[in-house]
């Protein structure tokens, strides 16, 4: 029996690999849980959530069978709640900081939430109304999960909202970036509905500093929200990088959410450079497609990897392996130009560097090759340095600085979301995101009641 | 082994667990099945003039999602031919000839009616009758039922007919839809019963479907109240059995029913004076193997405590059942919060402050965890605290020495009359 068979991968039918895998709550199971909730007074999983969802109210809401109530105080709080559902690291947030903890299991907060907002989904609910329109617009550069959910606030506090999104569709990241049998993306598809339907514009397909300058942003608008995410994958700096078979894992990832799936997968060897989500994302991508081998080239070791620790599971479910204190140094093609194999060194751990992690070091001598049949590159994202040059904001290494409201250097300009997130900062979380995205439409909202009081 | 034979004035059982007058005793099949299960008796459904049952009967309460806390049923007294009965009643007890079986009597309220229903179920042999003065719906409405066990009078006087022709004891089952169920508790000794059961089930309405506006259950957009019983009724029950047998005047056994689901329900039913009992809503919400557990948990509890025989338990806690004016105002619990336990989900702190003594306050201890603590000057020893706190051993109700001697309200009472006695002497 080979390894595909065994992981239940169909060769036949790859859509199938790609459906969501983890089940949702029948109604049985949803309402015996909610019932199990405490109904805490004070409750530690809403102080645990970014976005402070009133989580027991979304649970009794649940119980007493008000699907439309429990839906409304999870988007209230949290516009991309229904990809937060399948996306948070609960354990580490909500779920983690359940009482039931020190008691007898945790409540899955995660999977509730997800049921109630299955059900707005499938049942076409409309959760929210647009405010009065106070006449103030406001652009938002970006319609990933910062930009939704600044754009969704405003429009409810009255503003003329129109997100600029470079992508032929919104939604960012929950749309393109998360695989398919995470999050399918109708479910993203739903959440930009919501927004839209508080008559905020969403101009697809306009790169903002390509198709519309940041002057002419600055000089139409009353506020901007620079919502605008993080780019693709840095090259690796080592030869071979441009070799057909070498890919950029974001795009990869995208092109399953977005392609007809590709079958030239089917049976072969994928190295994944990096050992982040984005690295498994990239990697359990390839098993789905058919691959007969992948493995995660890691530089440091299991200790450093950045990918939570349910996502590295998933991934050896999977049967992806992991090579750490791996550095790849060459990759070798054939004479039509394509991957064959990957060239590595072994490393071992120095001193802590920086950020605290051990620096690796190349083991002298220690050269071997992998053959191999694509390269996924998988090690972080570069930064919208141009964008934010244009707009002339004060930055870091491409990390927008901002004060406590999310506002930038330029006092017209909030920032939030990716293009705000430093190193040692925490985890790049969806909804901390969603909760930028908040502060920074309430930030706005408060200077111009400021400056009308001032007039 | 503890010895778990019961007798309920002089009607012998294997154990105390009989099935109710109900569904599950309506044929010879289903007793023969209960019995083959282990149950200890059965009180047959019950037999009288064959009535017409209409389709849609039951209907029960969920709470929470947990399925049948409650259950509320329309159906009335048997619907088979009394000679289909009488001969499986027979047969039966042949099959099983230590097992109890109860015949379940309804008639019209008239002498010789009883004279007639008794002689035919006695010469097929039961070991005893049970007269339904308690059945609250349908049959009522024919003066039967509980219209006639809401009048004092026609339970003496009916339990009297019954007595006249009986040879075997007579039960005489209570129902709970009266002020004071003690005044047909003594009618009935008064008439002659050798024992009373209680309660029959509570007239209720089930639900209302929100959606259809129709009554739960229907019967075709229209519905009438109905007996309810399961697992709620238990402490309207309890206090019933305890009322009758903390009673000088209602000196006979007491068959203790309503909403007992297993062996510690049994055991608290015995300890307020129930010399056995009877059940039904758990059979019919798991089927008769329930009766299993019942049996070991019962040995087993018997033979943890050393008590020989289930016999000893009956009534053990009526003595500790009084009335208000009984009790020691000096006597002083508080709530003790072990934070090493506690969980914080602070349910403890919202019950007190919104809806009792706001005495539970929320700090932080030197750590800088949250911790809960209860002003205990302030704590009047509710207990509603730790009825709401999910975590065992989390709240401890604590007593504390008192002060004073103990003192009733009635000692009180006593005291404040002498010196009014004395003050009103004095007064020239």
């Amino acid at each position: 029996m080979t390894k595909s068979e065994k992981m239940k991968i169909s060769l036949t039918d790859l859509s199938r690999n790609f459906e969501e895998v983890h089940p949702a709550l029948t109604d049985r199971e949803a309402v015996e849980e909610a019932n199990r909730c405490l109904y805490c007074y004070d409750a530690p999983c809403i102080q645990a959530c970014p976005t402070g969802i009133d989580i027991p109210s979304f649970i009794k809401k649940i119980a007493s069978g008000n699907l439309k109530g429990s839906a409304t105080t999870i988007m209230s709080s949290n516009p991309v709640g229904a990809s937060c559902a399948r996306v948070c690291p609960t354990e580490e947030l909500c779920e983690g900081a359940c009482v039931l903890n020190h008691s007898t299991k945790p409540i899955v907060i995660g999977d509730l939430q997800r049921y109630a907002t299955d059900w707005a989904i499938k049942n076409d609910q409309v959760l929210f109304k647009k405010g009065e329109r106070n006449g103030k617009t406001v652009a938002v550069v970006g319609g990933g999960p910062a930009g939704l959910s600044a754009a969704r606030e405003l429009a409810r506090l009255g503003y003329d909202v129109t997100i600029f999104e470079s992508s032929s569709k919104a939604g960012g990241l929950n749309s393109y970036g998360i695989v398919s049998f995470r999050l399918p993306q109708e479910v993203s598809f739903w959440e930009v509905d919501q927004v839209k339907n508080l008559d905020v514009k969403v101009r697809t397909n306009t790169t903002v500093g390509k198709d519309i300058s940041a002057d002419e942003m600055l000089s139409t608008y009353d506020s901007i929200v620079l919502a605008a995410g993080m780019a693709h994958v840095p090259d690796l700096g080592i030869e071979g990088e441009e070799l057909d078979g070498v890919y950029d894992a974001i795009e990869f990832v995208k092109d399953t959410k977005t392609k007809p799936l590709t079958d030239a997968f089917i049976g072969k060897t994928v190295a994944v450079i990096g050992a982040g989500n984005t690295a498994i994302d990239g990697a359990t991508c390839s098993v789905r497609l058919g691959a007969e081998k992948v493995k995660i080239l890691y530089r440091r070791t299991q200790e450093e990897m950045s990918a939570y620790d349910f996502e590295f599971e998933f991934a050896k479910q999977d049967g992806v392996e992991f090579e750490w204190l791996t550095q790849p140094v060459k990759i070798h093609g054939d004479e039509k130009g394509s991957v064959r194999s990957i060239e590595c060194v072994k490393m071992e751990l120095g001193e802590p560097d920086k950020d605290g992690r051990r620096r690796p070091q190349p083991v002298q001598g220690s050269n071997f090759k992998i053959p191999v049949d694509a390269v996924i590159k998988a090690i972080g994202q570069t930064r919208h340095l141009s964008l934010i040059e244009q707009f002339q904001l004060d930055h870091k290494d491409g990390v927008v600085q901002v004060t406590e409201s999310y506002r930038t250097s330029n006092p017209k300009v909030f920032a939030c979301g990716d293009v705000v997130f430093g190193k040692g900062k925490g985890e790049a979380m969806v909804v901390t995101a969603a909760q930028q995205g908040k502060d920074a439409a309430y930030a706005i909202h408060k200077q111009f009641k400021e400056q009308s009081v001032t007039i | 082994m503890a010895d778990l034979r019961s007798n309920l004035a002089g009607i012998q059982s294997p154990n105390p667990f009989w099935l109710a007058s109900a569904p599950p005793t309506n044929s010879g099949y289903q007793v023969q099945r209960a019995f083959e299960a282990g149950w200890g008796g059965a009180v047959w459904k019950t037999l009288g003039d064959p009535i017409l049952n209409v389709s849609s009967r039951f209907a029960a309460v969920s709470f929470n999602g947990q399925r049948v806390a409650g259950f509320n049923n329309i159906e009335l007294i048997t619907d088979r031919p009394l000679e289909v009965n009488l001969k499986e009643i027979y047969e039966t007890k042949k099959m099983y000839p230590d097992h109890a079986i109860i015949a379940s009597l309804m008639v019209e309220p008239k002498q010789e009616k009883w004279h007639e229903i008794v002689k035919r179920v006695e010469e097929v042999g039961v070991d005893g009758l049970e007269l339904n003065f308690g059945c609250p719906h349908g049959m009522a409405e024919r003066g039967m039922g509980s219209a006639s066990g809401q009048v004092p009078e026609l339970v003496e006087k009916q339990t009297f007919w019954a007595k006249e022709a009986a040879e075997t004891p007579v039960i005489v089952k209570l129902t709970p839809n009266i002020t004071d169920i003690t005044a047909t508790a003594e009618a009935a000794v008064r008439g002659g019963a050798d024992a009373v059961s209680m309660i029959n089930t509570i007239n209720s309405l089930a639900g209302v479907d929100i959606d259809t506006w129709n009554t739960i259950p229907h019967v075709g957009g229209k519905g009438a109240h109905g007996g309810y019983c399961g697992p709620a009724v238990k402490p309207i029950a309890l206090n019933m059995v305890g009322e009758c047998a903390r009673s000088p005047r209602i000196n006979v056994p007491i068959s203790g029913i309503g909403g007992i689901s297993n062996w510690q329900n049994a055991v608290e039913f015995m300890l307020m004076g129930a010399s056995n009992v009877q059940i039904c809503t758990a059979a019919m919400h798991h089927g008769f193997r329930i009766v299993e557990d019942m049996i070991d948990g019962l040995n087993n509890y018997l033979d943890e405590k050393e008590i020989p025989s289930v016999q000893e338990l009956v009534g053990k806690s009526v003595p500790k059942y009084s009335d208000w004016g009984n009790l020691d105002l000096n006597y002083k619990i508080v709530a003790r919060i072990n934070n090493d336990v506690c969980i914080n989900c602070n349910k403890c702190h919202i019950a007190c402050e919104d809806t009792s003594h706001q005495c539970i306050d929320m700090l932080k201890d030197g750590q800088g965890n949250p911790i809960l603590k209860v002003r205990e000057e302030d704590c009047v020893g509710c207990n509603l605290c730790s009825i709401v706190c999910p975590v065992e051993g989390a709240i401890d109700m604590v007593e504390l020495e008192s002060e004073h001697p103990p003192m009733t309200w009635n000692d009180r009472q006593a005291v404040l009359g002498l010196v009014q006695e004395k003050k009103g002497n004095l007064t020239p």
